[in-house]
């Protein structure tokens, strides 16, 4: 199933067409709006006549979450305020947020992309979309609202928080899509088990969620407690919000990402440079039909690898896999380069273990330590102190053998690790403190 | 023949003993026998109490993680050697304790002491055919 056909299913060289000329026109427009980009390509030596193909795009500098910073708040649009319908940022944990405005045009894009991502995910007409994202500034909620509505399915705007009566209106109104955070859907399965509501006897069949990284063993926990179908959607307020890639039912294989509006590439973060089909790095975004903040190589921080290989679904837009962390987020310990995604991977795959843990990183004399705290829950407890040590060296060699990187497990009592309606805090660094 | 012990998982972090004993109290629950094992980080408190399923389930509802385990209460004659010639018929029979602690009242002129054992029901017979006297749930819980 399709939403927009025609476009989901372009042939390559048509969609690469179509890109250049998206990408030239977008280039043309931000050189002669906006005063950081004329600067930016001045300084690199390059100008929108530069750009004569796909590949000179690796021409151009990047745009980085800094350089928005220093615009703020509207330094980087392209068009005057009264073509703005729309102002969202996000969160500003260091320092200001990030603001980003949409033109109507920009709204209808973003519509629509968000309508085939519902489509895409196994949604239709006559579904019923919970949507648990938060409302607000974060583009999360409103994002997911217009897309349903464009797609014309029902959407229950409750936003996130309130988790007993999000399980009574979804058993009451028979809810049948679910958007949210993966950490909040399996907070939701927790709060409904504690209300003695069985997951089964609703009618939920598909959840969507995003803006957080999770994992593969994740979703088969997700997807067991809630049984539903869970699919991976990606987004970032810089470059839209969500839908900006989805995962197609038909495969749940990769995030495709709509290369009719925005041109991937897949960098290494240390260096810059541009990072062959299947290799893992940074994702650099550009968007090409934006109005209101188009971005050129905008570096997302995001970690993944890009496929070209048709899918099973039948559109050709390339697939990312799912992101495997932050470029930013990444932990060096002792060398290693640590994704926290890739522990969450172990924990779950270990049976009994719940999927909230939390890492504590700490540097004893000029070693650095891993500390997992990690849940007890019922099922795994003993009377017997041996069967818990057990565990606790079960884990530490389970990520041992997986990362590389030696850490001591702590087991802690049941729900002791902060739970969230948004983004789950997941990592305490104390060596930044030292 | 068995009797009733529920375990509860405490992080190493001041305070957890008190509320676990509070609630108990404000629930009316008389502990009878408590052993506490611990660690470096987390302890383990085992409870014989005056009634099981009340005593889970409201450290449950607190957030607490429980479980019950099947453990043998064991008279033991007060004199030298009393526990020793337990011990002893255990050992023949390649029995192994997990854990033991000894109750808190007397049962006529004796001891008693709480066993955890790998193999209980083998463990439970062995005793009886040795004419030592295991100790009902309901006789205990009331001692």
């Amino acid at each position: 199933m399709f939403f927009n056909e025609e476009f989901e299913t372009l042939p390559r060289p048509a969609l690469e067409a179509l890109q250049l000329k998206r990408l030239q026109s977008t280039l043309d427009r931000v050189y002669a709006n906006v005063p950081f980009y004329k600067a930016s390509f001045a300084a690199a030596g390059v100008d929108p006549s530069a750009v004569k193909c796909l590949e000179d795009l690796q021409k151009l500098p990047f745009t980085t979450k800094q350089n928005m910073r220093d615009s703020y708040p509207y330094g980087l649009f392209a068009v005057p305020l009264e073509e703005i319908v729309r102002i969202h940022a996000s969160s500003g944990t260091t320092g200001k947020p990030t603001v980003v405005g949409y033109t109507q045009q920009d709204i209808n894009t973003w519509s629509e992309l968000m309508a085939r991502s519902f489509v895409a995910a196994g949604a239709h007409k006559g579904d019923i979309i919970h949507n648990a994202y938060g409302y607000g500034l974060f583009t999360g909620g409103l994002g997911a609202h217009y897309g349903a509505e464009r797609l014309g399915a029902s959407v229950i705007p409750i936003s996130g928080g309130n988790t007993k009566r999000q399980i009574m209106i979804m058993q009451d109104f028979g809810s049948s899509v679910l958007t949210c955070t993966p950490s909040y859907s399996l907070f939701m399965a927790e709060e409904a088990q504690a209300e003695g509501v069985d997951f089964k006897n609703l009618k939920l069949r598909v959840g969507i969620f995003g803006a957080e990284p999770w994992s593969e063993a994740m979703r088969r926990e997700i997807e067991e407690k809630l049984n539903l179908s869970a699919l991976d959607i990606y987004g970032l307020s810089e470059i839209m919000g969500p839908g900006v890639a989805i995962e197609c039912i038909e495969a749940k294989h990769g995030l495709h990402i709509w290369e009719d509006h925005f041109i991937p590439e897949i960098i290494n973060p240390e260096t810059g440079e541009c990072l062959p089909e299947g290799e893992l790095g940074e994702l650099v975004i550009t968007t090409i039909t934006k109005q209101g903040i188009p971005l050129i190589r905008y570096r997302t921080r995001d970690i993944t690898s890009i496929s070209y290989e048709p899918c099973i679904c039948g559109r050709t837009h390339a697939r990312i896999t799912r992101m495997s962390g932050r470029s930013d987020d990444m932990l060096i310990i002792r060398g290693v380069n640590v994704f926290p995604t890739q522990i969450e991977a172990v924990l779950v795959g270990i049976e009994g273990i719940e999927p909230h843990y939390m890492l504590i990183v700490d540097r004893q004399g000029t070693l650095d330590t891993l500390t997992v705290q990690v849940e007890v829950s019922e099922h795994l407890f003993s009377d017997e102190i041996k069967v818990l040590q057990a565990l606790s060296r079960r884990v530490e060699k389970e990520i041992k053998d997986m990362l590389g990187v030696t850490c001591t497990a702590k087991l802690v009592e049941p729900k002791t690790i902060q739970r969230s309606d948004g983004k789950a805090q997941r990592v305490i660094d104390n060596r930044k403190l030292v | 023949m068995k009797v009733e012990q529920i375990s509860i998982f405490i992080e190493n972090k001041s305070g957890r003993l008190a509320e676990i004993t509070r609630i108990l109290g404000e629930t009316g629950i008389n502990i009878r026998a408590l052993s506490l094992a611990d660690t470096s980080d987390f302890g383990i408190l085992r409870l014989i109490v005056n009634d099981c399923a009340k005593a889970s389930t409201v450290l449950k509802e607190s957030g607490f993680t429980v479980n019950m385990t099947e453990v043998v209460a064991v008279e033991v004659p007060d004199r030298p050697g009393g526990l020793s010639a337990i011990l002893q018929t255990l050992d023949r029979e390649a029995i192994n304790v997990e854990y033991m602690y000894a109750f808190v009242e007397r049962c006529g002129g004796n001891a008693v002491i709480i066993f955890r054992f790998d193999e209980t029901e083998k463990a439970i017979s062995s005793l009886k055919a040795n004419s030592f006297n295991v100790l009902e749930g309901s006789r205990l819980y009331n001692l």
